[in-house]
């Protein structure tokens, strides 16, 4: 530790200024916003984030609220939120800045336009457009494992250094605010090791019922508790069934509870009957392994009734 | 700071490097961290980089902080050695100096002390730690990391209770399965030739000519095709009962993936003896000869079974456990055929390596490669399929 403090203290001028001006407040900041419910360690890993100028990279199954996260850290610290949606095809370039070679020569040949200035045709791309802002923002990267393998180490100088040179015009963009960067992944891909490295990592586990529950509330202020512990208890009970392909998520319930609001059904019938499964289970296979189990078990019920 | 905490975790075989570890330190010197729970969560959030590690960190973790015993002589040293320092003092704030500066520095240390013992007794309290934060001078050294760990103490045991519920076991590489994972590992499965014949690459095209000041420049170039053939040969006999909802699972992620040139499956009940059966009723069947005529040794195989019966299942003529099967070559014979005449083949073995030890599985492991039916056993032997030859 002694040799940490050492090297803390005198490699820069930075960071004791840093540490001097920094009160609690300066982190610690992000506490959910209000349609939002996020656990503590997701806040604290949202925070440490936002103290050490890091990356946060989000993995979690689909339907927690992966991409929801950017939005209420947006909303909760008042930021202006920029998304770069990531599809196979992007290249890490095309972040930074596109030189539209094609409309130049388009106006060289027809055009009759002055094109010896080349800068009119750089267009910054979303991460170029987040250094060059004039506030902090929240940059939110969305499945960074869509692209090709060798993104995300195509941007490690850009966030590390969080600057970028352009050789067409000789010159280099450096953040004036480091932007809040938050990065979704579906683990479709294995991230570099190195790009990793760089990261502060949060895996969003399934909600348990407790949290869940606050989740619902939020989004349903009103709602009766026998209705949502019923849904609940329901719920977590079909994802405790194996042999799913899809897993319903927190998405799926809640438009299953606004389904059982709406049609105004009476908690008793939720557990006994599971209505409206076509909003819970998206999957054809799942539906007819469920209906398959599900009309078995109530025809059982029914013979044994009788007796 | 806790060095040995990084050396634990290194120890549980979770991957973390230096650069994680210090920046680690940077959270705690810049006070990030002021309670257990904090710790527990913000180094994780530093210092794991996949739900993989989850477990093993917890693992860690509870090793770590449950060794550490109530007076803590490392932070103790450490608490003195920051107070000695003047330059800290520069860091407080005016009031926190002033409480700093009313109590000297040996009464400091006892009162340090008899919180300490204090919290041992109290051990079940545990919230006096954090409550009196505010007004305690031990609470507010939360900019030197000695801070956390005494502010925080009382706090520790539940981050440690986290530690110890373990969630995050199914999330282990070596335990869990699903699909989805199951074809992301299988997308591994790949090599990727440039095939067919060469065509006009527009956009690289529009790139190079407006690169050129206008001058037509035309790129060529064929398009890259996936040229792996998978075969899987699949052990549907009574000893892999267990392990069918998992063997279904590789079968469903193989079957929907659609990247491979040509996929295609059979059955075989406990070892391969003359046929082979494509479906489970064991109708429609092809023997192993004629099998081995039609199928291009480029072919990568999978076999998986459990590859454990009696050894006269293996290594007997008329040994399979079918009376009417009358097997006139060994089983051991067919696999050592399927062996040579496929480049590229592995075992699967559902059951678990610790397992192993039988020796229809010695004998079987001598001709194919076998791994572990794991997230982590299904990359290896991937590995093994791609490696040229």
């Amino acid at each position: 530790m002694k040799g940490v403090e050492s090297t803390f203290f005198s490699n820069s001028k930075y960071n004791r200024r840093n540490i001097l001006i920094m009160n609690n407040d300066d982190f610690d900041r992000f506490k959910g916003s209000q349609d939002y419910v996020a656990s503590e360690a997701l806040r604290n890993a949202v925070n440490v984030s936002i103290a050490l100028a890091k990356p946060l990279l989000v993995r979690g199954e689909p339907g927690t609220g992966k991409t929801l996260l950017a939005h209420s850290i947006a909303k909760g610290l008042g930021k202006k939120l920029i998304i770069w949606n990531i599809k196979s095809t992007t290249k890490a370039q095309e972040g930074l800045y596109v030189y539209d070679t094609v409309q130049r020569l388009n106006d060289s040949r027809f055009g009759g336009k002055e094109v010896s200035d080349i800068r009119q045709y750089i267009k910054l791309g979303k991460l170029g457009q987040s250094f060059t802002s004039k506030e902090q923002l929240v940059l939110l990267i969305d499945e960074i494992d869509k692209a090709d393998l060798e993104f995300p180490n195509d941007l490690l100088n850009e966030l590390d250094e969080m600057s970028f040179y352009i050789p067409e015009t000789n010159e280099t963009f450096k953040a004036i605010h480091r932007p809040i960067v938050i990065i979704t992944s579906n683990a479709e891909k294995e991230l570099p090791d190195a790009f990793l490295r760089r990261c502060v990592f949060h895996y969003i586990e399934f909600p348990d019922p407790e949290l869940m529950e606050e989740i619902v509330h939020v989004h349903f202020p009103n709602l009766k508790d026998d209705l949502l512990k019923e849904a609940l208890r329901t719920f977590y009970s079909l994802r405790e069934i194996d042999q799913f392909r899809k897993k319903p998520s927190t998405s799926e319930l809640i438009d299953w509870v606004q389904v059982l609001v709406a049609s105004s059904t009476s908690p008793e019938i939720i557990s006994k009957e599971i209505p409206f499964t076509s909003t819970l289970i998206k999957k054809e296979a799942d539906h007819s392994f469920f209906s398959n189990l599900y009309m078995r078990r109530k025809q059982a019920s029914r013979v044994s009734g009788y007796d | 700071m806790f060095t040995n905490f990084f050396y634990t975790l290194k120890d549980r075989k979770v991957p973390v490097s230096i650069t994680e570890w210090m920046t680690l330190m940077d959270a705690l010197s810049k006070g990030c961290i002021t309670t257990m729970n904090e710790f527990y969560c913000m180094a994780r959030a530093i210092l794991v980089k996949s739900e993989a590690h989850y477990d093993q960190y917890d693992l860690a973790f509870q090793e770590y902080f449950r060794g550490l015993g109530s007076p803590l002589p490392e932070i103790y040293e450490q608490l003195l050695e920051w107070l000695k320092d003047p330059f800290n003092r520069l860091l407080l704030t005016p009031e926190e100096r002033a409480l700093l500066n009313s109590m000297s520095l040996e009464e400091l240390m006892k009162e340090f002390e008899k919180r300490l013992k204090e919290q041992t007794e109290q051990h079940d309290g545990g919230s006096r730690w954090i409550g009196r934060g505010g007004t305690s001078p031990f609470g507010h050294s939360g900019q030197h990391p000695s801070g956390i760990r005494v502010g925080g103490s009382g706090g520790s045991r539940s981050a440690i209770k986290i530690a110890e519920d373990r969630r995050f076991r199914n999330y282990r590489h070596d335990l869990t399965l699903d699909v989805r994972q199951l074809k992301v590992a299988l997308t591994q499965l790949r090599q990727l030739n440039r095939v067919g014949p060469e065509e006009l690459d527009l956009k690289n095209t529009i790139d190079a000519t407006c690169k050129n000041a206008g001058e037509l420049e035309f790129v060529w170039g064929k398009s890259r095709k996936n040229a792996v053939k998978l075969l899987l040969l699949m052990d549907v006999g009574g000893s892999m009962e267990p392990f069918a909802q998992l063997c279904s699972l590789l079968f469903s992620a193989a079957h929907s993936s659609s990247h491979f040139k040509d996929f295609k499956y059979y059955y075989f009940h406990n070892c391969v003896y003359d046929v082979l059966d494509k479906d489970t009723d064991r109708r429609d069947r092809v023997s192993v000869d004629q099998f081995i005529r039609t199928m291009e040794p480029d072919h990568k195989v999978i076999l998986v079974g459990d590859a454990c019966m009696a050894t006269s299942e293996l290594i007997d003529s008329l040994g399979s456990i079918y009376y009417y099967e009358r097997n006139h070559k060994p089983g051991l014979y067919r696999l050592k055929q399927i062996a040579e005449h496929f480049s590229h083949c592995v075992w699967l073995n559902p059951e678990a390596e610790s397992y192993w030890n039988h020796p229809t599985i010695a004998a079987i492991r001598r001709i194919f490669p076998m791994y572990e039916l794991t997230l982590d056993g299904l990359s290896q032997a991937i590995k093994k399929l791609t490696v040229k030859r």
